[in-house]
């Protein structure tokens, strides 16, 4: 990917949104997107309840069909770029009684490359458990994924994303309903992504640790309200722009 | 064993298979009630195809009556997607009204001719011997036999080679979707080959009763095992035991067979249900005793380590302050004891160990810090005994 940058100044774009409208039941939750997210920044989605944070996210990966906008990774269609993308969905959309362990989740990351019918071997495994162990999780491989904590159920989805080894990862609040340890450690390995030259977007509900955690920022309610460094934009404007007069209140929450 | 009671078990024996693979990933997905609504609403279909080719065990007949069942699925997702009616009533709505459309087809057009309402609800097993393949004058055995076999065996070539998107698409669309693996194909796919199986067994246990062949034995295999692979073969395995002790079942009382399956089916998992160790109301009532006096436990604890004054701590505060009844206090009492987590010195009064201590400093920094679930690993550190 690195070839793209020799030809211009202009930082490559990981992910472009255009014109991007989404409705449920003709009523937009997502109105006139437009968002350029460039190449190896840490980005939280920030805004209120309601805000489309997750319906962005789904729509750029196709899981819902906008009403009207395109979506490019790396300059082309989402459908030829599914292999550089990877994400974790809210750990409350699936039904964590399913019968299966640990280790069977991870693998389902490596389902992608390996297309339709074509079965997991010995290298996916491989994998998974590297990717396990890189979350701190390899003790609970054959764990049933019912009898985990939440903080690793959703270190369980994080390895999933890992051993997908994309150059972007999208991430729907991985920090709900974990644990500080849990948040410490996965931030790190967030960080450690970005060291890699990855993209990392994760839609983020804790205002106070934007800072901390994140290099770039979207503000996002129904429209775009900003996009950029966080150092730049992270202020009282955007702030009661994105929430309203009342935004410090959420902060307290 | 006559060869006629020979291929009824074995053709109940593949509907059983046939019905279980589908079954499970039904019951995986919450869709327990359409394969209820496809079971009837393949009737109109059933009789349209039957006008059309005057053969119940014709190719062109299960198609055509499969189709009736995708149009139900069909029918309740677009009546569900207005967002007017919840999903349960737009199954309530649609399958009723194909189904009287099938009634109406067979009272006015069918009355005289092999093919009535009660032979598509209950079936009848004992018959099927009787209508045989003849292949260029050669007897090759009952033509259910084979139209079930076959069915059978393209369901398990489809699970052999789809099982990982199955499994994907059930336990997150949303990651399926994303990796390009289209849920609405599989779930489509799905939605087709149950509705050919329900067609395919509706002449061994009709049309009704071969939704308790694909619920029953996938939801007793649920309570039973955590692995999905486990849950498939348990599932199958339940429908064949179902199938081959009904039959015998009905042979003793000369009842209906189809009848007696499903007699075999409910009673299967009824034990299961009360008995199944870790998911089994039986075990689950135990598990909600001891936690119950568990967690009487670390309140005694935590009292007794607030507390120094000997009045707090004598032995009938328990059931004077603390409230609990004399049982109750005694089992606690007992069960402190027994983990070495008090003393009770000769005055009455309750101290607690340096263990006792320590255990339940632990749980109060859990219990702070929202980490409640860590609280059942350390019991596993510090209890000799359970409660």
């Amino acid at each position: 990917m690195n070839e793209h940058k020799t030809q211009t100044e202009k930082p490559v774009m990981a992910v472009q949104v255009d014109d991007l409208t989404v409705a449920y039941n003709y009523k937009p939750v997502l109105w006139d997107i437009d968002l350029e997210i460039p190449e190896g920044v840490l980005m939280a989605i920030v805004g209120p309840n309601g805000a489309g944070k997750s319906t962005l996210i789904k729509a750029i990966l196709g899981i819902l069909k906008p009403l009207a906008g395109s979506v490019s990774i790396y300059g082309k269609p989402y459908d030829k770029q599914r292999d550089l993308v990877a994400y974790v969905p809210q750990k409350g959309s699936v039904d964590w009684d399913f019968p299966t362990t640990a280790l069977d989740v991870v693998m389902m990351g490596t389902y992608g490359s390996l297309g339709w019918i074509k079965r997991p071997g010995q290298k996916e495994k491989k994998a998974s458990l590297e990717a396990l162990e890189k979350v701190g999780m390899l003790a609970f491989k054959n764990r049933q994924i019912s009898q985990l904590s939440g903080g690793q159920q959703q270190r369980i989805f994080l390895a999933r994303a890992l051993v997908q080894d994309a150059a972007i990862y999208f991430m729907d609040e991985p920090f709900q309903g974990v644990d500080a340890t849990t948040e410490i450690a996965i931030i790190n390995i967030l960080k450690a992504l970005r060291k890699a030259n990855k993209t990392v977007i994760v839609v983020h509900h804790d205002l106070q640790t934007v800072p901390e955690y994140f290099d770039w920022v979207t503000f996002l309610n129904v429209k775009k309200i900003a996009t950029g460094p966080v150092k730049d934009i992270f202020n009282d404007d955007n702030l009661t722009k994105t929430y309203g007069i009342n935004y410090k209140v959420s902060i307290q929450k | 064993m006559s060869s006629a009671q020979l291929e009824i078990q074995l053709i109940a024996s593949l509907v059983a298979l046939a019905c279980a693979i589908p079954g499970t990933f039904l019951v995986l997905r919450k869709m327990a009630m359409i394969s209820d609504a496809i079971s009837h609403s393949i009737l109109p279909g059933l009789v349209v195809g039957f006008f059309i080719t005057q053969d119940l065990n014709s190719p062109l007949l299960i198609l055509l009556a499969a189709l009736t069942g995708v149009i139900t699925v069909i029918l309740v997702e677009q009546i569900q997607k207005t967002g007017l009616v919840k999903e349960d009533t737009a199954i309530g709505l649609v399958f009723p009204a194909l189904f009287s459309i099938g009634v109406i087809l067979i009272a006015k057009n069918a009355n005289d001719v092999h093919l009535d309402v009660d032979a598509v609800l209950l079936g009848e097993l004992a018959f099927a011997p009787f209508d045989r393949l003849t292949i260029s004058g050669v007897d090759v055995g009952p033509k259910s036999l084979w139209v079930i076999g076959t069915i059978l065996l393209i369901t398990i070539g489809l699970l052999m080679a789809f099982f990982k998107e199955l499994k994907l698409s059930t336990f997150d669309a949303g990651l399926a979707a994303s990796l390009g693996f289209s849920p609405v194909a599989i779930h489509y796919g799905l939605m087709t080959v149950s509705s050919i199986t329900t067609v395919g067994a509706f002449d061994a246990v009709g049309a009704i009763l071969v939704v308790a062949l694909m619920i029953a034995p996938a939801a007793a295999a649920y309570l039973l095992t955590t692995d999905l692979k486990k849950m498939l073969g348990l599932a199958m395995f339940f429908g064949v035991f179902s199938a081959i002790s009904g039959y015998w079942l009905a042979h003793w009382l000369d009842a209906s067979i189809a009848g007696s399956i499903t007699t075999m089916l409910g009673l299967l998992f009824l034990v299961i249900y009360l008995f199944a160790p870790s998911k089994g109301l039986i075990a689950v009532m135990y598990r909600e005793k001891q936690q119950k006096i568990e967690v009487s436990l670390i309140t005694f604890l935590l009292h007794l380590k607030n507390h120094s004054e000997a009045s707090e701590r004598h032995i009938n505060h328990l059931s004077e302050h603390i409230n609990w009844q004399k049982i109750r206090a005694k089992t606690v009492l007992d069960l402190a004891q027994k983990n070495n987590m008090i003393t009770i010195d000769k005055n009455q009064l309750v101290s607690l160990t340096d263990k006792g201590d320590t255990f339940t400093s632990l749980a109060i920094d859990y219990i702070i810090t929202n980490e409640d679930a860590q609280i059942e690993d350390m019991k596993d550190d510090f209890f000799l005994f359970r409660g």
